[in-house]
């Protein structure tokens, strides 16, 4: 190892050669922040040193532009929200108490620019990175999630994009034997060179064996374990996370990390035998910036200080440089801390699953980090300021110059609000609208993962809450939902975010699960740039608020920035992943009605109001204008809770949420989930809000739900309704000898043809599967 | 419970607490778990509500700690990087498995019944105690869904508790689950009457025969893609079943293919 073809930059040698360029611009270092390295060290960095600060100091690594908006997650709580959760943001991944004993952590994260790059292992390694911080919490993964977001779907590159992310989600997430049990899929133009991968996990642990990512204990072992060290993603975090793509640079491939799913599971196996056992003390993943993540976390999280020997590192890649080493995301690798007295338990839970370890060095009292080379010190550092003194920028932001423009321009009475079809024609209407690439069914996609291994999952695709068992004695689990709609944050960024966050605090209401904690995945444009800081700002402001009346905790997340290509953002997308409890998920209520229900009385619940604007079937129309649905989370609330008692008490047999599409695809979805027609009236309730059909059919109101009420519960639902003052109406009865669904005195549609319309869209454009 | 119950009314989550029928508890089944491996707790499971004994085997150990039968679950062994089952198919587990189920049975020892289920089905035909092997499905994608099943042999260890003919619904989920073999090996099988289990209404995979399991000429060894393990427990298996009725995930036809296999062994007794 000592022949190496580099010269070694000691921190000797760069206290006296402080004249040295450094190549800190080509690292993503702005010059302000390589002054403050410099003046933090009271020396120049050393090469080595320069690399730890690059990636840790980088937007995606730091939340240099976002932390101050951030913050608001942290201030806008009360003890009340707080109740259940055992640790927050700040940690891998935040840790809720659902009672018996149990807490679950869950984390959603983007790996969007690497998904754009090499879509196959950009999409399967965003799947390793998350599940490896939910075991970092001490916590067995059992169940993943992934909202998708693409370009247009008949664009020549979105088939490269959507075939390589479902492939690398399902290669990897198939073989590490976690059900996929949800998403979302989007389609819009706005994410063609910047489709958003975001992956989500959930874990489950006893109270007891909640893990945290600290070195304490002076003569504590420091282990890094798993795969080998390579040359793959040096950087990913930061020229390739944290800036924006543009045609003039060379190719990043090299930056995005590659994956061995099989390594992954074997590590989760392993790992969850020495949290079983007690055997480490801390434990922290390998995700971004790699070692110099782990070592300046699990250090500046302890006692503050740790003493590494890099020579000992495991390398796949013999010459590479220790700043490589540092920055390297090679995947499949943890780092732990060791008890002097569980060295030898930790190397036989190693030895019987065939992982690969090395002992790099100790904890310390010291207050430094310090990493020696060959004998020489390369490193030598206070880890806080590596891992949570980086830059904090108040960047400048203002509404934008195009938003009044943009919200003048209303759907109803534009051009494209000209055809109101009715009768037959409204009938063709709503077969094309629901074949459309937005409203299609997106089991393409989903029948390429596995929803069953685990034997606990007890909802999925299509319904609308992934639902997974906990506990097989008692039936306690949760429900997991994720929601953006970029195109309502677009038109009223604080509202958007909002009605993204009511949206998925509705689905996991729906299936009857009681809401309690939200992860979120911020995806938007350059901080740069004012206009997007302005849609961020106020998105985080809308959230935190939003959050806050509905006495729902954010547990953690992640801001992916730099989406965006020249100089053309994507749509704020902020994707709200919402996790609820339920005592006994054998409850849980579906999306649609079955043929046993047959006779059933269908209800709506909730208002109609003309809000055409940012709907789907504005953008089936080529609009994107006016102002978002408005948001009433006292309203949702309301109804969550309403559906969690209706469901509990066996009231309601099916549920659907109305949002994309309007009540039009609820009730087509509604229909086709178990493929049991049903026969429709609108005429009442068009009468009581006041719309014509059309609209009724397709306004994106809020706080709506379709369900179907057994004879035998319509009076204590329409008691309960009333009781609580919240408008309901009977719009139909399900009928599951016609499969048809008729709306009546306008048209019936065959349920076959619907089928047929809405299921074959993704196969004709990217080919087919196995039908499902 | 059931008594409490109307008799139109049928629980969602089945008592399995006290199966009904003959006491299987002491009968081992062993699940072997290979590096990689991922529905060993689902078969796992499996066998305790179809009211055996469970008894974990570690690939690397080449003792069968005297269990009845062995399951051989799905998964992708040793990350499936070299052919799909056969690093595993040479695991010192499987060479005990191997002797054990090619015992002659004159001696006493009965042959051993050998499950394999998706990756275990690729380690069997890897290891030879099955014909044929697994390429990529034919559409060259992974595919999950639910899938029915015609039992066309219900002589094995695993069918004896189905009738002949009978449809089951059991969920399929797999890469590399197109079944192929010599048209020699095709025609003994089907002469030989030993296609345990036939795709019915649509071939996922492009399988020769529509075959989606296989049984070994004495019947105590049986492959099959599908997992019949996924689907033994209303509330969490497919949402349909061979009967035809739709109910949320209430399939649980698979369990026959456990309770056949530790029937099977309480009578030899």
């Amino acid at each position: 190892m000592s022949e190496k073809q580099f010269n070694l930059d000691t921190v000797e040698h760069a206290a006296q050669t402080p004249e040295t360029e450094l190549p800190w611009a080509e690292l993503g270092l702005k010059e302000n922040e390589f002054e403050d390295i410099k003046k933090i060290l009271g020396r120049r960095p050393t090469a080595a040193e320069l690399a730890m600060y690059s990636v840790m100091w980088s937007e995606h690594c730091s939340y240099k532009s976002s932390k101050v908006h951030l913050k608001q997650f942290g201030q806008k709580v009360t003890d009340e929200m707080k109740k259940d959760l055992m640790v927050g943001i700040g940690e891998n991944a935040g840790v809720t108490n659902i009672g018996d004993g149990w807490a679950v952590t869950f984390k959603i994260e983007s790996h969007n620019h690497p998904s754009y790059v090499e879509p196959y292992q950009g999409a399967a390694t965003g799947v390793g990175g998350i599940v490896r911080d939910i075991i970092s919490m001490g916590a067995r993964p059992i169940a993943v999630m992934d909202p998708l977001r693409f370009g247009a779907i008949d664009h020549p590159d979105t088939a490269r994009v959507i075939g390589g992310v479902v492939a690398g989600i399902g290669g990897y997430g198939n073989s590490l034997g976690l059900p996929n049990v949800g998403g979302e899929v989007e389609f819009d133009e706005c994410y063609q060179a910047n489709p958003l991968v975001n992956a989500l996990a959930v874990g489950i642990m006893r109270h007891e064996d909640i893990r945290l990512a600290n070195a304490s204990g002076v003569g504590n072992k420091v282990v890094l374990f798993g795969a080998r060290t390579g040359g793959d993603g040096i950087g990913g975090a930061s020229v390739l996370a944290s800036e924006s793509f543009d045609d003039t640079k060379p190719s990043k491939r090299p930056a995005v990390q590659v994956g061995d799913p099989f390594a992954e599971k074997v590590l989760i196996e392993c790992c969850l035998e020495l949290f079983k056992g007690s055997v480490v003390e801390g434990i922290q993943d390998l995700g971004a910036a790699g070692i110099s993540c782990a070592t300046s976390e699990l250090a500046s999280n302890g006692d503050g200080g740790m003493h590494v020997d890099l020579t000992k590192v495991l390398l796949r890649d013999p010459t590479l440089t220790p700043g490589e080493i540092l920055m390297s995301e090679s995947q499949e690798r943890m780092m732990a801390v060791v008890a002097p007295e569980n060295v030898a338990r930790f190397e036989e839970i190693m030895n019987k699953w065939g992982v690969e370890y090395s002992f790099l060095g100790e904890v310390t009292n010291t207050g430094r980090l310090v990493i020696e080379w060959d004998g020489e010190v390369i490193v030598d550092v206070d880890p806080k300021t590596v891992a949570h003194d980086g830059p904090t920028y108040e960047r400048p932001y203002a509404r934008p110059q195009w938003q009044d423009e943009l919200q003048a321009n209303h759907f109803s009475g534009s051009a494209a609000d000209d055809s109101r079809p009715r009768g037959e024609e409204l009938g063709e209407a709503i077969k094309a609208f629901m074949a459309s690439p937005n409203m299609c069914s997106k089991s393409w996609i989903t029948n390429q993962y596995d929803r069953y291994v685990q034997g606990n999952t007890a909802l999925s695709m299509p319904d609308d809450s992934g639902v997974v068992r906990v506990d097989e004695d008692t039936n306690l689990g949760v429900a997991l939902a994720t929601d953006a709609n970029a195109r309502f944050t677009y038109l009223d960024p604080y509202e958007g975010a909002r009605a993204s966050l009511a949206e998925a605090y509705r689905n996991v209401a729906t299936v009857g699960a009681r809401p309690v904690a939200v992860s979120d995945c911020l995806n938007f444009g350059s901080p740069e740039d004012p206009d997007v800081m302005w849609q961020f700002a106020e998105a985080v402001r809308g959230l935190a608020d939003g959050c806050m009346e509905l006495g729902v905790p954010v547990t953690g997340g992640n801001v992916s920035l730099y989406n965006q290509t020249g100089g053309k953002a994507i749509n704020p997308t902020p994707v709200v992943a919402m996790m609820g409890v339920m005592d006994d998920v054998t409850r849980r209520t579906p999306s649609g009605w079955a043929p046993e229900h047959d006779g059933q009385a269908i209800y709506l619940l909730g208002t109609t109001a003309d809000e055409l604007d940012g709907s789907e079937w504005a953008r089936f129309k080529g609009h994107l204008g006016g102002l978002p649905p408005k948001v009433d989370l006292a309203t949702e609330k309301q109804l969550g809770d309403m559906l969690v008692n209706m469901s509990r008490d066996g009231m309601i047999d099916a549920a659907h949420d109305v949002s994309a599409g309007g009540l039009a695809a609820a009730l087509v979805e509604a229909c086709l989930r178990f493929n049991t027609g049903a026969r429709i009236g609108l005429g009442e309730v068009a009468e009581r809000d006041g719309l014509d059909l059309f609209t009724l059919l397709f306004s994106e109101s809020l706080g709506r739900v379709v369900v179907s009420v057994p004879r035998s519960e319509e009076v204590r639902f329409k008691d309960m309704c009333t009781a609580r003052g919240f408008a309901f109406a009977r719009i139909g009865v399900v009928d599951a000898s016609s499969n048809a669904l008729e709306f009546q005195d306008e048209v019936s549609l065959d349920l076959d043809e619907l089928r047929a319309a809405h299921e074959g869209t993704l196969a004709s454009y990217f080919g087919e599967v196995a039908q499902g | 419970m059931a008594e409490s119950l109307a008799a139109h009314e049928v629980p969602l989550v089945g008592d399995f607490s006290a199966p009904a029928g003959p006491d299987f508890s002491d009968i081992r089944v062993g699940v072997v778990t290979f590096p990689g491996t991922l529905d060993d707790r689902d078969a796992a499971r499996a066998v305790r509500l179809a009211g055996g004994t469970v008894v974990e085997l570690w690939h690397d150990d080449s003792n069968l700690h005297n269990v009845d039968a062995v399951i051989i679950p799905g998964g992708f062994s040793y990350g499936d990087y070299l052919r799909a089952g056969a690093i595993a198919a040479k695991a010192p587990v499987m060479t005990s498995v191997v002797a054990a189920a090619n015992a002659s049975g004159t001696s006493g020892s009965s042959p051993l019944p050998v499950l394999g289920i998706c990756n275990g089905f690729q380690i069997l035909t890897e290891a030879h105690l099955l014909p044929g092997s697994m390429i990529k499905n034919d559409h060259r994608k992974f595919i999950c869904r639910d899938q029915v099943l015609r039992i066309d042999n219900n002589t094995t260890a695993f069918t004896s508790g189905y009738e002949l003919g009978q449809e089951i619904v059991v969920p399929l989920k797999n890469q590399d689950g197109q079944y192929v073999c010599d048209q020699r090996t095709l025609d003994e099988l089907e002469a030989e009457n030993r296609v345990a289990f036939r795709y019915v209404g649509y071939n996922p995979n492009g399988s020769r025969n529509d075959i989606a399991g296989v049984t070994n000429a004495r019947g105590n060894v049986v492959g099959l893609m599908p997992h019949p393990e996924h689907a033994v427990e209303p509330g969490f298996g497919p949402s349909s079943s061979g009967f035809g009725d739709v109910s949320l995930r209430g399939g649980a036809d698979g369990l026959g293919v456990f309770t056949s296999v530790l029937s099977s062994l309480v009578n030899a007794r």
